[in-house]
């Protein structure tokens, strides 16, 4: 009973969370464009469905991806995982924590190889490109990217270094990387860091950091707990540009071969 | 239907199952760990499948058709100021509803709290996670006007990407050290599941239909916007906090 009276409650939520987009759309498609909206029934049903999954979706994370998160945090800085039978050293040292960037980088690879949006977008840019990326090369340079940038993310929280030495250093060498990436990928690197990160990923993700921070000693959630979905957005810009590098210059090699073998 | 339902829930365990295999192998290998609570974990992942299920299935059958239509279907009949006010209440609406902010919103209110920002209570844990969203969906909604001007002129994306980069630097040795982190993750966290197809379809519509532009070139990039200013609408909020 309990369960139901908060899942009504949440649902309440949600018809405000969907109100804006919705009375967008359909303001718009009638009002504006003056026109009718096709299949009522259907849409109205879609609509209900909506509603019902992102209350399940949103109790979901509460009960399973938030806890999974803290509680990889928790364990993998556990002391007695870190140093065990061992008297554990006074200070940090970042040298211990080597498994949760294996951890972090692990996630990441894995989450964004089997990202549906990606897929799509790959083999779009595989077609454009003519044959200097592929599909499959594209994904492993987005995956490699949240993977260095998860992991390194998770380095930070380690170190407690400032988020914004490292993002902002990334973003030199992303303006850099701009000017001699091949025109075409350059959009897409851009978007590639934003569209990575799914629904899914993003509650883990946000709870390892958030874990990590009120596990590690002399760390604190509130300033050091954000920030590897920002790493995560960043790295991929940086590897998909370079990956789209690498392609240019192999092709350009390759011309140059062939020229030389014709003289 | 059924069969299509069936995809959907394949689908949605396509995106949890690389998390499944990732923690099993760590428990299993590294951490020699039981999960306490197991069954509660196992009855949450359920529900995060049907839920994710049932969400992109609503979403396919009532707001994406018509949300692509539209955006396609603008640019030719829409007069430029109601593109303007389109384009904003779309990247506002799709950023209220994106599941993941509603998420990340709670939890940076609870982390809030626990930094001692805002007060402890309920209320003004639901009062600063709301606001957090709507200061990001104001955000989202500026980065589409600003996208859609940017594909109906032409001008190169990378001049806007190193601006806005600037005001992120800027803005960020002005704003407080606690709002940083969530500022620039808010950035990645928008653009997902309700964001990314409708501003998508209303980039590649608008290059499509506008002659001399390249979809490849002209129609991507909203979502990198979408993705930029939220950092700099986030630590402004913090700002005025």
């Amino acid at each position: 009973m309990e369960i139901l009276s908060g899942l009504a409650k949440i649902l309440l939520g949600n018809v405000l969370d969907v109100a804006p987009i919705a009375a967008t759309l359909f303001g718009f498609q009638v009002f504006i464009l003056r026109q009718p909206i096709p299949h009522p029934r259907r849409t109205l049903l879609g609509f209900l469905y909506v509603l019902v999954g992102l209350a399940l979706f949103l109790e979901g994370l509460e009960a399973a991806l938030f806890p999974l998160g803290k509680l990889m945090a928790s364990q993998l800085t556990a002391p007695s995982f870190l140093y065990g039978s061992e008297a554990p050293p006074g200070v940090i040292r970042w040298r211990d924590y080597l498994w949760v960037y294996a951890f972090g980088a692990a996630i990441g690879f894995a989450t964004t190889v089997a990202e549906p949006a990606l897929i799509a977008v790959a083999m779009k840019a595989a077609s454009v490109s003519g044959g200097t990326i592929t599909a499959w090369g594209l994904r492993i340079a987005v995956a490699i990217g949240v993977a260095i940038g998860i992991s390194l993310g998770t380095f930070r929280i380690v170190t407690g270094t400032p988020l914004h030495w490292f993002i902002i250093v990334g973003y030199v060498v992303v303006v850099i990387q701009t000017y001699f990436a091949p025109r075409v990928i350059v959009p897409l690197a851009y978007d590639s860091g934003g569209v990575t990160t799914s629904c899914v990923t993003v509650p883990l993700v946000a709870a390892l950091g958030l874990g990590l921070s009120s596990t590690i000693p002399g760390r604190s959630p509130l300033l050091d707990g954000f920030g590897l979905i920002a790493f995560a957005s960043l790295f991929p810009m940086m590897t998909v540009m370079g990956y789209a590098q690498l392609g240019q210059w192999q092709a350009r090699r390759e011309r140059r071969r062939r020229s030389d073998r014709a003289e | 239907m059924l069969r299509e339902l069936l995809r959907s829930v394949l689908d949605s365990v396509r995106d949890l199952l690389p998390i499944v295999v990732v923690v099993g192998f760590f428990q299993v290998a590294v951490l020699h760990e039981p999960i306490p609570n197991l069954g509660d974990m196992v009855a949450g992942f359920l529900m995060v499948v049907a839920g994710l299920t049932l969400f992109l299935r609503g979403l396919e059958m009532g707001l994406f058709p018509i949300g692509e239509a539209m955006a396609y279907g603008f640019v030719a009949r829409g007069s430029l100021p109601w593109l303007m006010i389109f384009s904003f209440l779309l990247g506002f609406g799709t950023t209220v509803a994106e599941p993941a902010l509603i998420a990340i919103a709670d939890e940076a209110a609870k982390a809030a709290a626990h930094g001692a920002v805002i007060a402890t209570d309920p209320d003004a844990l639901r009062k600063y996670a709301l606001h957090l969203r709507l200061t990001v969906a104001l955000s989202v909604g500026a980065a589409v006007v600003l996208g859609v001007i940017r594909i109906l002129k032409g001008w190169p994306i990378h001049w806007f990407i190193i601006a806005g980069y600037i005001a992120v630097a800027i803005m960020t040795s002005f704003a407080p050290p606690w709002i940083i982190g969530i500022a620039y993750d808010s950035g990645g966290v928008t653009t997902s599941t309700v964001t990314v197809p409708l501003l998508t379809a209303l980039g590649i519509g608008l290059a499509q239909t506008i002659r001399g532009r390249n979809p490849m070139i002209d129609g991507f990039g909203l979502i990198a916007f979408a993705s930029l200013t939220p950092m700099v609408f986030v630590m402004a909020f913090g700002m005025l906090h």
